[in-house]
């Protein structure tokens, strides 16, 4: 892929890269920098599994979502709201 | 005012009007869900999990207290968010320390001059590929498998535990509880380049952690 003739930049480094992966994943980048991010990962291999271990560590975020309220604390709030409000039976 | 997915505030009303009528099932429901993420939230304004659970607390009176005059403005849940995190951070300020200058606190939040990765895994200037790998990361087998195990989920919490308060909002809002950008920007009050900025740091230093985890358990050779 050529680089758009606008496109003052260089060739990106990894390390910019790292840098842009959130704004590339959120789908912020405008288009020559999205091009010119497309580009680099076209070519290397190892920010192509960089993105990869970021959209597994969101999908992995994900899962603790899951987690279920602790059954202590769960009366522990039930009881006070309906001391609060007594005509919540 | 933007408009959010999924609690739309007019996809709310049912819910807003059985906890009008004190309907103690859709009160249960909700605090089932909403209760772990509340409480990971206050933990980051508050030293211990027991303030945070009474802040939590709190926020539930506080629902109950506040539905009659909830406006349907934002989403219910955004509203409920919004809650904790006002009653957190007027707790978390009596209890801890503050950086003196607001400038200063809120660039060490955004953590603008921390890299995403170690610069030491780059080459350096007179390198044969300046700001290239020179430590690549290397591709983790069965992701999906060791991700959902519980040295992964300690690794990412503890992880949280650290990051700074607001990253530690933005990271659980959005990945954690599955929010859009609108919704967590409504709920924490950060514009968008903040909460990208936010988001970006606190990613980044989870996969960093996962990665140092998942290397150690390879079996080298």
């Amino acid at each position: 892929m050529s680089r758009p003739a606008q496109d003052p930049l260089e060739a990106m480094s990894c390390q910019q890269f790292v840098e842009i992966v959130t704004d590339y994943l959120e789908r912020q980048l405008e288009e020559a920098r999205r091009l010119w991010t497309e580009e680099h990962l076209a070519e290397c291999d190892a920010c192509r599994t960089y993105l990869d271990q970021m959209r597994q560590t969101i999908a992995a975020l994900r899962g603790l979502g899951d987690e279920s309220i602790d059954g202590a604390q769960r009366e522990r709030i039930l009881a006070a709201m309906r001391t609060a409000r007594p005509s919540a039976h | 005012m933007v408009v959010e997915r999924g609690g739309s505030p007019a996809s709310d009303d049912d819910l807003v009007e059985a906890l009008r009528r004190g309907d103690q099932e859709a009160y249960a429901g909700l605090v089932d869900e909403l209760t772990p993420a509340l409480t990971r939230l206050a933990l980051a304004h508050v030293p211990s999990r027991a303030v945070a659970e009474e802040v939590v607390q709190d926020t539930w009176l506080g629902v109950i207290n506040g539905i009659d005059g909830f406006q349907g403005r934002s989403a219910l849940r955004t509203w409920i968010f919004q809650i904790l995190l006002n009653t957190a951070r007027t707790r978390g300020k009596r209890e801890k320390r503050t950086l003196p200058f607001a400038s200063l606190r809120r660039r060490a939040e955004e953590g603008r001059n921390e890299p995403a990765v170690e610069a030491d895994r780059f080459q350096g200037r007179r390198g044969e590929y300046p700001g290239h790998w020179s430590r690549p990361p290397a591709e983790w087998s069965s992701p999906e498998v060791r991700l959902a195990q519980a040295e992964a989920r300690d690794t990412m919490l503890a992880t949280i535990a650290e990051l700074p308060p607001r990253q530690r909002e933005v990271i659980t809002l959005r990945d954690i509880q599955g929010y859009s950008a609108a919704e967590a920007r409504n709920a924490l009050g950060v514009s968008e380049t903040n909460q990208r900025v936010l988001l970006h740091r606190a990613r980044s230093k989870v996969r960093a952690a996962l990665e140092e985890l998942l290397d150690a358990q390879e079996v080298p050779g």
